[in-house]
């Protein structure tokens, strides 16, 4: 168990192409830190560089304090899940679990390491494989064997890259729920890269989202989700993708090319004086007036629009509108969208209503929109104007209480069970 | 294989010919030298395939008989020389893939084009320059004598055959053997050595052959039982009388020396077998 820093750290390619650049994270002891961000975005390069199988161009590596930028990765202590598992085909599932023990020559004894691997395989169910090699074995069972290697030598911290992308949907949901548990249980410090949104937001204490080598913001899943740093964290949280629409502050109101409406006191004041802003509105801040319970009304605007087509999936269902481009945006937008390994922004405004909502393409229809969550950017730069920092840790503060909850409660539960 | 049942057995049975044609071709020359083997010196001229009695003479006469200093020393020359130069092309080439499969560096083509460019090179060509060399300098008529040409002709092909095969290992492996607690050594023995040990074998068989079946560097390097391997050793056979040939005596020795490589294929051949790399990657 460790806590790990990484100060302002560079890795630069013979050619000069910065991998990853000027990157701090402080990941507190027994933290689940998620990179995230689309492909080519630096985040296994960091990875591997917190394990020691690339050199850091620049800044520091701490490990408990420590500065490691010059340590091999066997003296670093740390162990990794890889993508492709990366097991040793010619030995047996056991023997591949006791590797790391093995290596530690004189460490363990013949019992200590049978014991552990024991232990280990109880905990992954894969007793009944251990004779196994593991060009006999499923994806899954490949995938827990890596994880059994990662966690019998009880590393310091567990880095994980992308270890569930080679798996099937409904195996890759039950490895995440099993991933989550173990780590909460075990309360070692994980790093785990995904480009996966939903293993980001259900596994990570604190999700670093990066861009082209660069951090856009560290936080937890809610602070991401509720105030994103900037234009590229909104769009790449979420699924579907945030709403960005190209409009104007005047006199209080928001006016955008799907109709006008009352926006709070902060936001005008964000707005106003810009030639032109985004607005970014999540599909779920918008619901079908119709279903819509009063209560909750009073909370948002009204806005009529015309309905192109809807999609219905049974337990939520989208409503398409198509709006006019602004030229002044386009290629903002356009460069947004290639940022987050899309191909083109279409005019379109999506909008998550009730599966119960009625309505169908062609309608006219009244759609209620929750003002209070839009956030409005800076086309320009792409800096959230309405973010609201205070508010954003807050949220995080909260979700490292829940998380210090839990491994106080795992720890009580396994001397509970020391004792009984 | 999915063809309809009637073709299948077509395919089979043309197959089958092939194989047995292909084997009768390969082997009947095999088979003809073994059945001279056991031939009288009297019989040797008779022209029938099968002799007309069944000797052991040939055999005696090579071990125990008139040839015995001859082939026996022959015998252990070319065994000690053909181990050595294999293991020592084994061990370098395999260092040596190893850094051109997993390593970028400058020069890296330059080594595989040149052990190229050297085993192109014509032995006929190199050997009288090498006879005059290893005259001056002492090693003519020594063990290292041959052996140092037979790494000419054993290190290129293992280089490349061995770089061919090293590019197919998964390397992330030794990146997990790493972080496992493994030093570069340790990861590369553990770890990729065991990969390795099929195109190993299979390399170090084909470098056993070549140069146990190296005649032209053992004919003109040597003058004496002290390093004459068996190839050259042959030709130095004499019948009992001048006017006898001393055929059956070098059949008897070409089966005698045609049986260690036939031991060495069927010993290595599991190892051959490759496929252990499956399953360390996702498959």
């Amino acid at each position: 168990m460790a806590s790990i820093e990484l100060k302002n750290l560079v890795k630069k390619y013979a050619d000069g192409y910065p991998a990853v650049n000027d990157v701090s994270i402080d990941i507190e002891d027994g933290e689940f830190v998620i990179l995230v961000g689309p492909s080519g975005c630096g985040k296994s390069t960091l990875l591997r560089m917190i394990v020691g199988l690339e050199d850091i161009t620049e800044g520091d590596l701490l490990i408990d304090g420590e500065r490691v930028n010059d340590v091999a990765p066997r003296q670093r202590d740390l162990s990794m899940v890889f993508q492709n598992y990366a097991l040793y085909p010619h030995l047996t599932v056991f023997e591949n679990i006791a590797f790391p023990l093995r290596l530690q020559k004189g460490r363990f004894s013949k019992k200590e390491v049978t014991d552990k691997v024991n232990g280990v395989s109880e905990m992954l169910e894969l007793n009944e494989h251990l004779k196994r090699r593991p060009g006999n074995l499923s994806g899954g069972q490949r995938q827990r064997v890596a994880m059994g290697r990662a966690i019998v030598r009880e590393a310091k911290a567990f880095l994980f890259d992308e270890p569930l992308s080679n798996l099937d949907a409904k195996l890759r949901g039950q490895m995440r729920t099993q991933i989550s548990q173990l780590q909460r249980r075990l309360g070692t410090t994980s790093v785990y890269v995904t480009h996966d949104q939903v293993e980001a937001m259900t596994l990570g204490d604190r999700v670093a989202v990066l861009k082209k080598g660069e951090l856009q913001q560290i936080a937890s899943p809610r602070e991401l989700y509720e105030q994103p740093a900037n234009l590229f964290v909104a769009g790449f949280i979420g699924a579907p993708s945030m709403n960005f629409l190209p409009c104007t502050v005047t006199d209080g109101r928001l006016s955008t090319p799907v109709g006008d409406f009352d926006i709070p006191e902060g936001h005008q004041r964000a707005g106003e004086g810009k030639d032109i802003v985004l607005a970014g509105i999540r599909p779920e801040f918008f619901e079908d007036a119709e279903t819509l319970e009063g209560s909750k009304r009073d909370r948002g605007s009204l806005l009529e629009v015309e309905i192109s087509h809807t999609e219905w999936l049974g337990n939520e269902q989208y409503v398409y509108v198509h709006y006019e481009m602004d030229k002044r945006v386009e290629d903002t937008l356009q460069s947004l969208a290639e940022d987050m390994d899309a191909d083109e922004t279409r005019p379109e405004l999506v909008i998550s209503v009730s599966p119960e909502s009625k309505l169908r393409g062609g309608d006219r229809a009244t759609i209620w929109v929750d003002v209070s969550r839009i956030h409005l950017f800076d086309p320009a730069t792409g800096e959230n104007l309405t973010h609201d920092p205070e508010a954003g840790a807050e949220l995080t503060r909260r979700a490292a209480d829940e998380r210090r909850r839990d491994a106080e409660r795992a720890k009580e539960r396994t001397e509970a069970a020391a004792q009984s | 294989m999915a063809a309809p049942g009637g073709n299948t057995t077509k395919i089979k049975v043309g197959w089958a010919v092939l194989f047995v044609v292909t084997l009768v071709y390969a082997l009947f020359p095999v088979f003809s030298i073994l059945m001279t083997s056991f031939k009288t010196p009297g019989d040797l001229a008779s022209n029938t395939l099968l002799p007309a009695s069944f000797t052991w003479q040939n055999y005696e006469e090579i071990f125990v008989g008139g040839a015995q200093t001859l082939f026996l020393s022959a015998l252990v020359n070319s065994i000690g020389i053909t181990l050595i130069a294999t293991a020592i092309a084994v061990v370098l080439a395999t260092l040596c893939a190893y850094a051109v499969a997993r390593f970028d560096f400058p020069g890296k083509k330059v080594i595989l084009a040149s052990a190229l460019a050297v085993s192109i090179f014509p032995v006929i060509s190199v050997v009288t320059p090498l006879f005059n060399l290893w005259r001056t300098i002492g090693l003519y008529d020594t063990w290292i004598g041959l052996i140092i040409p037979y790494l000419s002709l054993t290190l290129p092909l293992s280089i490349w055959t061995l770089s061919a095969f090293f590019r197919q290992i998964p390397w992330e492996l030794e990146a997990a053997a790493q972080v496992d607690g493994a030093t570069q050594w340790q990861a590369f023995r553990k770890a990729i050595v065991p990969l390795a040990a099929p195109g190993v074998f299979t390399t170090a068989i084909l470098a056993f052959f070549i140069a146990w079946n190296d005649f032209v560097y053992g004919i003109s390097l040597t003058s004496t039982e002290a390093a004459r391997p068996v190839p050259a050793a042959l030709a130095f056979f004499t019948g009992a009388s001048q006017f006898e040939e001393p055929a059956g005596a070098i059949s008897a020795a070409a089966i005698v020396v045609t049986v260690p490589v036939v031991i060495l294929v069927v010993l290595f051949q599991r190892q051959i077998v490759s496929g252990l790399t499956q399953g360390a990657v996702k498959g």
